[in-house]
């Protein structure tokens, strides 16, 4: 997170976190490990007055930034959100509200209104935009046939679908990519619960199985929708690396804490060179990683040409040097840091899973050299 | 603006325009900017390219864009280091003088700035930023390493004068530098920190002899000088007799800084004294290995490190500037860079493949890139160990127990030393 605040954005933060402390102490988090959503409607709905799904929306349509940098201020939450481990569709539902916002019809008012006043969540469909080992297109397929669109197969991992009132999905169609907004009740659309790292967050296998919703339904235009998934991706990672960093933080304040209260053979931990050494380097990566993320929200927030670069070496670089971060705090910790009783695993968690969300550091790094390849071509 | 100060705004379209109507563009696969060591040039070209610096610096200072942080009764701009940022991205693709930004404007221009006397700095900043004076640090010595403040060389008071003997090493351009910041012993019989003085010097004088050091990769950029008697007037002293480790704190700061200065000028994405992410591309485009996945995989990493190096030094001057975080933390970014180029030199030299074993002209940026990974540690030892900044982060920046330091609190003369320097 940003060093300097504004006082507006303090003030937002500070809400949000006052509000997380209260409702959901981490014991509490601890405890939904068994809620079937991971989270209560009510919870939620509160949030939503808080600001966190309103960010990314326009005012015309009941949204609103703080500081007129929507992502850089929703980054603010997103990173109260890594603080306390706490649970929600953050993600999901700001991806679906700001693409509803940008380029929705007038029938996905009604499911934008929902979102912003927190009675509904949404569900993203993450697709093929990281095709980049050259397999082609994968996921589901759409045709146009008598003003309906009609959908087949599956998607997944989806966070929060099972708990979703309408999912935005990529499909495969004759025009190109297009996105569609599907209600989780259409017939023919099922989802499989699958099992996950985190203990609140929900993913679904998603499977469309002749699913036909009207070609109102279309969000943009039928074949339109690689920009649109680019802006997408490049808004959840930056919010998932957001709350990783704030996770990353925790657990770095925790494992800094421990070294000063631990002793053995008559020393603190945090005498022995060899330890402090090491956190010199955990230090230097958290730093990096607010950073770069920083750099990433407010690079996408101006539409900067260096965006989508920034975006893809944030989430490299926090996927790879977050987790061998957050490990080395286990390592210090000791045996106590891999019990479920201690609270390490659930920052551990939130990291390793945001890891493998929404392409790996590997699949961001072959985007980075795609770029400097067409930079080198344009030069 | 209220205060008359230029908004940044207007200041970067009068150096865009500057800029363009009088610096050549440097060509496709020049850089501006030296690598790891610099590459081997005969005295003759180093010369001539220094000739060449200077003019532009020349220029540069008659343009009215010269030590952009530098106050304007010393001929600086008096502007911000917001102001240096904008000047960083305008001259990207323009010959500028590399060699003259470091150590000349900083740290020994900032550190006269800080600590000099009116007239030492009326005497010498308006000539360092005419490209007139080329300055020198005279700091490491062989037998400290990076523990600066052992300085074994010493300055004895005879009168209005200071005598100095010793030897100093690892300074850069010693053959063309004009004057040299010097930091000297003047108290043996007080803690290592409390007996240090800082004196400014001319380098070309009978009492200074310069050796040049051979590197491994044949680079002959390095010096060690050696002091013999050398009489330095009392006016030149910088700082308070005995108190130059205040200045030395500073300088090693400023030096810590160099890439948020305000009184440094470095292209932005220009990494000085490093294996850049754009040469590796052109590594993998001569290696012929460009579409190579595992090649991408590393090109990526390479670009991530890049690109991370610069937020977080951004993130860390701004910090450092508004006071919301210590001057310490300029520890974490040399910390950074120091690992980061270590491993884009090894990145550099994996794509090189073979060629990084041997090699013919033919194989264009591959050729060679053992060289920077035979000096890759210099990255690391340079400027500061990156042992010596994990101890800063860690001590300083997050309050750890300090190791113990059986040197701080005796008189210096009774500090142990290594057997070579024990009188």
């Amino acid at each position: 997170m940003l060093l300097e605040l504004s006082a507006d954005q303090e003030i937002f933060r500070d809400t949000t976190a006052r509000f997380l402390t209260s409702r959901v102490p981490i014991n509490e988090v601890r405890s939904l490990r068994n809620h079937p959503a991971g989270f209560d409607p009510d919870y939620w709905r509160e949030g939503a007055d808080l600001g966190w799904t309103s960010l990314l929306v326009s005012e015309e349509h009941g949204g609103g930034s703080v500081s007129g940098a929507g992502l850089v201020d929703l980054t603010t939450i997103a990173h109260e959100f890594g603080v306390h481990a706490a649970p929600g569709p953050l993600v999901p539902t700001n991806v679906v509200a700001g693409t509803l916002s940008a380029v929705g019809g007038d029938t996905h008012r009604p499911v934008l209104a929902s979102l912003l006043a927190g009675t509904s969540v949404a569900a993203w469909c993450f697709g093929p935009a990281l095709s980049t080992d050259g397999q082609g297109p994968a996921g589901p397929r759409c045709r146009i046939a008598g003003g309906e669109v009609v959908l087949d197969g599956t998607q997944r991992p989806v966070e929060a679908a099972g708990q979703a009132d309408h999912i935005l999905v990529t499909a495969w169609g004759e025009a190109g990519l297009t996105q569609v907004l599907v209600p989780t009740d259409a017939a023919g659309l099922s989802r499989e619960p699958m099992r996950t790292a985190d203990l609140t967050r929900r993913f679904s296998a998603v499977t469309f199985d002749g699913v036909r919703v009207p070609v109102e339904a279309i969000v943009g235009e039928p074949g339109d929708a690689d920009d649109l998934l680019e802006r997408q991706l490049q808004l959840a990672v930056v919010i998932g690396n957001a709350e990783a960093v704030g996770a990353l933080q925790t657990a770095f304040d925790m494992t800094l804490q421990w070294a000063f209260d631990r002793y053995s053979f008559g020393r603190p931990l945090a005498s022995y060179q060899e330890l402090k050494h090491r956190f010199a380097d955990q230090k230097t990566w958290l730093e990096a990683c607010h950073a770069v993320n920083d750099a990433a929200a407010a690079a996408v927030d101006e539409g900067s040409p260096d965006a989508k670069e920034l975006v893809s070496a944030a989430k490299a670089f926090i996927g790879d040097y977050g987790s061998e971060l957050v490990q080395d705090c286990v390592q210090i910790h000791g045996g106590i840091g891999v019990t479920f009783e201690h609270d390490l695993h659930l920052y551990l968690r939130r990291v390793t899973v945001n890891r493998a969300l929404y392409g790996t550091p590997a699949d961001h790094r072959q985007r980075i050299s795609t770029v400097l390849e067409n930079q080198k071509e344009r030069a | 603006m209220t205060d008359g100060t230029e908004d940044v705004d207007s200041f970067r379209r009068r150096a865009r325009t500057w800029i363009h109507a009088n610096l050549r563009p440097l060509a496709p696969d020049e850089t501006a900017a030296p690598t790891v060591a610099l590459p081997v040039q005969t005295e003759e070209e180093e010369l001539a390219a220094l000739a060449r610096e200077r003019e532009i610096q020349c220029m540069v200072f008659d343009a009215g864009l010269a030590g952009i942080g530098f106050p304007r009764e010393y001929g600086g701009q008096g502007l911000t280091a917001d102001h240096q940022r904008a000047f960083n991205a305008e001259i990207v693709g323009y010959e500028y003088p590399a060699r003259l930004q470091a150590p000349t404007f900083s740290p020994c221009g900032a550190v006269l700035l800080e600590f000099g006397t009116e007239e030492q700095k009326r005497r010498h900043i308006p000539a360092i930023l005419k490209g007139e004076e080329i300055w020198m640090q005279l700091l490491s010595e062989p037998s400290g390493g990076s523990d600066v403040a052992a300085a074994l060389t010493s300055a004895v008071r005879d009168g209005d004068e200071w005598i100095l003997n010793g030897s100093k090493v690892w300074t850069t351009g010693a053959s063309t530098a004009d004057w040299g910041l010097c930091l000297a012993r003047t108290n043996w019989d007080v803690p290592k920190h409390r007996g240090l003085t800082v004196f400014i010097l001319p380098i070309h004088q009978p009492g200074i002899e310069v050796r040049r050091i051979e590197m491994l990769n044949g680079s002959t950029e390095f010096c060690q000088e050696f002091l013999t008697d050398v009489r330095v007037p009392d006016s030149d002293r910088i700082g308070d007799v005995d108190g130059g480790w205040t200045v030395g704190t500073r300088w090693m700061f400023h030096e810590r800084m160099l890439f948020n200065s305000p009184f440094v000028s470095i292209p932005v994405g220009a990494s000085p004294g490093e294996v850049g992410a754009a040469s590796i591309v052109n590594v993998a485009r001569d290696a012929g290995r460009f579409d190579d996945r595992c090649v991408r995989d590393l090109l990526g990493e390479a670009h991530m490190l890049e690109l991370v190096g610069q937020t977080l030094r951004r993130r860390i001057g701004r910090g450092v500037a508004a006071g919301r975080i210590s001057e310490q933390s300029a520890a974490i970014t040399r910390l950074f860079a120091g690992v980061s180029s270590a491993r884009k030199a090894t990145i550099a030299f994996e794509i090189a493949g073979s060629a990084g074993a041997a090699w013919t002209s033919d194989d264009g940026a591959a050729a060679n890139c053992v060289d920077d990974f035979l000096m890759r540690q210099t990255s690391c030892i340079g400027g500061g160990t990156t042992e010596m900044a994990r101890n800063v982060i860690s001590e300083r920046v997050l309050g750890m127990p300090r190791e113990r330091t059986p040197d701080r609190d005796r008189p210096f003369r009774d500090v142990p030393r290594s057997a070579s320097t024990r009188a």
